[in-house]
């Protein structure tokens, strides 16, 4: 078979469509929105009717793949790192009610933070939640895995974590694929009871999920995907998990590791493997993306039983994204450098683009808040963070989705008057209605911006569940209909803007703001894909 | 065969395109490869790059190690420099001159410009003026691609081919400025390259 050229998003993507998925849910999140862009894309996946429209957000997308897999067919649920706290209490509960058709969940963490607010470690939730995890090193493998990961939650009615990293997912390589397995057909766990978490139920669910731990660990110990690779030197084993392999690998370009090596990309941790590094060698190295978590279970916290290195004694960096020269200096190995940077070379962040609908509202606002003391804006996750930079200087929080609201009213709360909240159209049908309800509840002082731009901006122009419903949803929650004010946001309105901020900020209630103009980006994009608007990918 | 290459550029100048052409070329060629890239936030406006790495034998990081890179390809001069430390002994950074000034501190060109010519091997050209005179402005991105053409260790027929099938559901206009472009940047690599060696 020809390799496809594909991103790690786009091989767990098409793994999925080849191992008979019925429906993919996801909110868009740098770096995993690929992976349901790709299914939307496929002319396969709308053929065959597989469902690939965007959640409200990852919680609710996690509740419909769980639905789904109820429903006796295979479903894959894919979110940034951070979404998957957004949907923990559906994702920790569904491993307790376990699946019924296949259940993939796909969290992209992002160490270095390449586009994120932290650097969180997925693993943990899935040993929290006590599932089987899935790491894949290469393309390859993410799309192997997709069939493995199906085949392995049907065998034990549990749903799998695939952990990926930005790394991951935002490479491309050559992929081969197999043979399409069909959809699953509809049919109903056998126990009608299995997904109804009553106390009684739930005690009988939670020990079948202890008593398969030891399963879990069996998997792992054939699993193709955790190698042990001899070695002549036995001075040091190495652990090598996910991408860390190839970095390992950069570093011996014949191929041959003097180290004993143990290659993981399943979890739970296979034990026998473990312990014949561990009898076998005088310490072991530990080399992971992320957080030290295997590090820390093998040293334990007195670190008085194995030799282990890695991350917690300074071999390895504590925080950050791995690369070959992090292993290379971690072996002892010689590391080369280029040249040094320049002193003249200043750093270039992200801004927001010329045109860009959030720069009027932020003229507007910063000239409105003008006479009184700083520090009272808070926001939230988007494109228009980036008003926290210079020029703008506009916003004082960004925490997680929809905190602005609820922050601005914890502030309000506690004296300050005015407070204002700025939040994007998606962010707030992410997770700003909630807060907005406490708010109108409690009539708390407070100014809230939905800055709507008609589009998802900052993962690339997903669609907005917000879409032409802004005004109804806040009327609905109980905005009074005299505070729900709508602009739109360019230069010829800016003293309007500016009056309308004014009154509202003086208005002892809550108030809706709604500065209205398309994205520069999407407009731009709309504009392209009107003439090549067809599906591309194909099975 | 084994190329390691930084794409280096700001948001939006396209060298998700110049990496396309050499992944299509070197595919053609049945090489393995792995391109590593940049989405999501910085795609506004921020720098961006990508490490590209090109070989016969199977790849194993998706990062080139410091030190390592054959080629920097750079649309833009001061990113050309975020990169040094990636460049090995021997390799070649391949810039535009024109700056894409979007950041108000951003630092004096000719200093910049200064600091490129004190790279043992490096090629600066005008990218842009080479672009317009060979249909338009948004081909710049490819005469730098043409510029780097001799580092490549792939026949220009094969880059030319690949600009072919990239470009072509663009329309034959397209496909045509690019190849003039791509041209272009070889030619200005073959008379330079020669007098600076």
């Amino acid at each position: 078979m020809q390799k496809l050229l594909l991103l790690g998003d786009e091989a767990i993507a098409q793994g999925a469509l080849d191992a008979g998925l019925s429906g993919i849910y996801a909110y868009p999140g740098t770096p995993s929105t690929e992976i349901t862009e790709f299914v939307q894309k496929s002319k396969y996946a709308h053929e065959h009717g597989i469902h690939s429209k965007w959640s409200a957000n990852e919680k609710t997308a996690m509740e419909t793949a769980l639905g789904m897999s109820y429903a006796g067919k295979r479903a894959m649920v894919c979110m940034k790192h951070v979404g998957l706290n957004v949907a923990a209490d559906p994702f920790i509960n569904s491993a307790i009610t376990g699946a019924n058709g296949g259940l993939i969940v796909v969290s992209a963490d992002d160490p270095s933070m390449h586009s994120s607010q932290n650097e969180q470690d997925s693993r943990f939730f899935g040993k929290f939640a006590l599932v089987p995890i899935l790491e894949p090193s290469n393309q390859q493998e993410a799309y192997d895995m997709v069939h493995y990961g199906f085949d392995l939650s049907e065998k034990y009615l549990i749903p799998v974590l695939m952990r990926i990293t930005t790394r991951m997912a935002h490479s491309r390589a050559g992929i081969v694929r197999r043979e399409v397995r069909k959809q699953n057909e509809l049919h109903l766990p056998s126990d009608l009871r299995q997904f109804v978490l009553l106390p009684a139920i739930a005690r009988k669910r939670y020990k079948h999920l202890l008593n398969n731990h030891a399963h879990f660990i069996s998997e792992s110990e054939e699993s193709p995907f955790n190698v042990y690779i001899d070695g002549h030197d036995s001075s040091t084993g190495i652990i090598v998990c996910g991408l860390a392999y190839n970095y390992l690998m950069e570093n011996y370009p014949d191929g041959k590791v003097p180290f004993p090596v143990l290659k993981i990309g399943q979890y739970p941790l296979p034990k026998k493997l473990i312990e014949k590094m561990a009898d076998d060698c005088d310490e072991i190295l530990v080399v992971e993306d992320g957080y030290p978590m295997v590090e820390e279970l093998l040293k334990g916290y007195l670190g008085i039983g194995l030799k282990v290195k890695g991350r917690l004694d300074g071999t390895i960096p504590r925080d950050g994204e791995l690369n070959p020269n992090i292993l290379a200096d971690a072996l002892g190995k010689e590391n080369t450098f280029g040249l040094p940077i320049p002193n003249l070379v200043v750093g270039r962040p992200p801004m927001l683009c010329s045109g860009c609908p959030h720069i009027d509202s932020y003229n507007a606002l910063n000239q409105a808040l003008s006479t009184l003391e700083k520090g009272r804006v808070f926001s939230d996750i988007g494109c228009y963070t980036l008003g926290a930079l210079h020029p703008y200087e506009a916003i004082n929080s960004c925490v997680d989705m929809g905190a602005s609201i609820t922050m601005a009213k914890g502030a309000a709360d506690a004296g300050m008057n005015p407070a204002v909240a700025v939040i994007g159209d998606s962010t707030f049908t992410h997770s700003g209605m909630t807060g907005l309800l406490d708010a109108i509840v409690e009539k708390t002082p407070i100014t809230v911006l939905i800055l709507d731009n008609a589009t998802t901006a900052m993962t690339g122009g997903q669609n907005s569940a917000a879409m032409g419903r802004l005004e109804d949803i806040c009327k609905g929650l109980g905005v009074e209909e005299d505070h729900i004010r709508v602009i739109r946001p360019l230069k010829k309105y800016h003293e309007d803007f500016v009056q309308i901020l004014e009154e509202e900020l003086a208005y002892q209630g809550v108030s809706v703001i709604i500065p209205r103009r398309e994205c520069i980006v999407a407009i731009n994009k709309r504009m392209r894909d009107k003439f090549k608007n067809k599906p591309t990918a194909t099975p | 065969m084994k190329k390691d290459i930084i794409l280096a550029g700001v948001g939006g100048q396209g060298i998700l395109s110049i990496a396309a052409v050499i992944g299509y070329t070197a595919l053609e060629q049945g090489m393995f490869l792995k391109q590593s890239e940049v989405h999501g936030m910085s795609q506004r406006g921020g720098d961006v790059m990508s490490n590209l790495r090109i070989s016969h034998n199977e790849i194993a990081s998706d990062l080139i190690p410091f030190g390592q890179a054959d080629l920097i390809i750079a649309v833009e001069p001061l990113e050309s420099l975020r990169y040094l430390p990636f460049l090995s002994r021997n390799g070649w950074l391949i810039s535009s001159s024109r700056p894409f000034n979007n950041i108000y501190n951003y630092p004096d060109i000719e200093e910049i410009l200064n600091a490129i010519r004190g790279i043992p091997h490096h090629l600066l050209l005008d990218a842009d003026t080479m672009a317009k005179e060979a249909g338009s402005l948004k081909a710049a991105n490819i005469v730098i691609l043409g510029a780097s053409a001799p580092f490549l260790g792939m026949d220009f027929e094969l880059l030319e081919n690949a600009i072919r099938f990239i470009f072509n559901k663009k329309g034959e206009p397209v496909v045509e400025w690019n190849l003039r472009a791509l041209k272009a940047g070889k030619e200005f690599a073959d008379l330079n390259q020669r007098n600076l060696a």
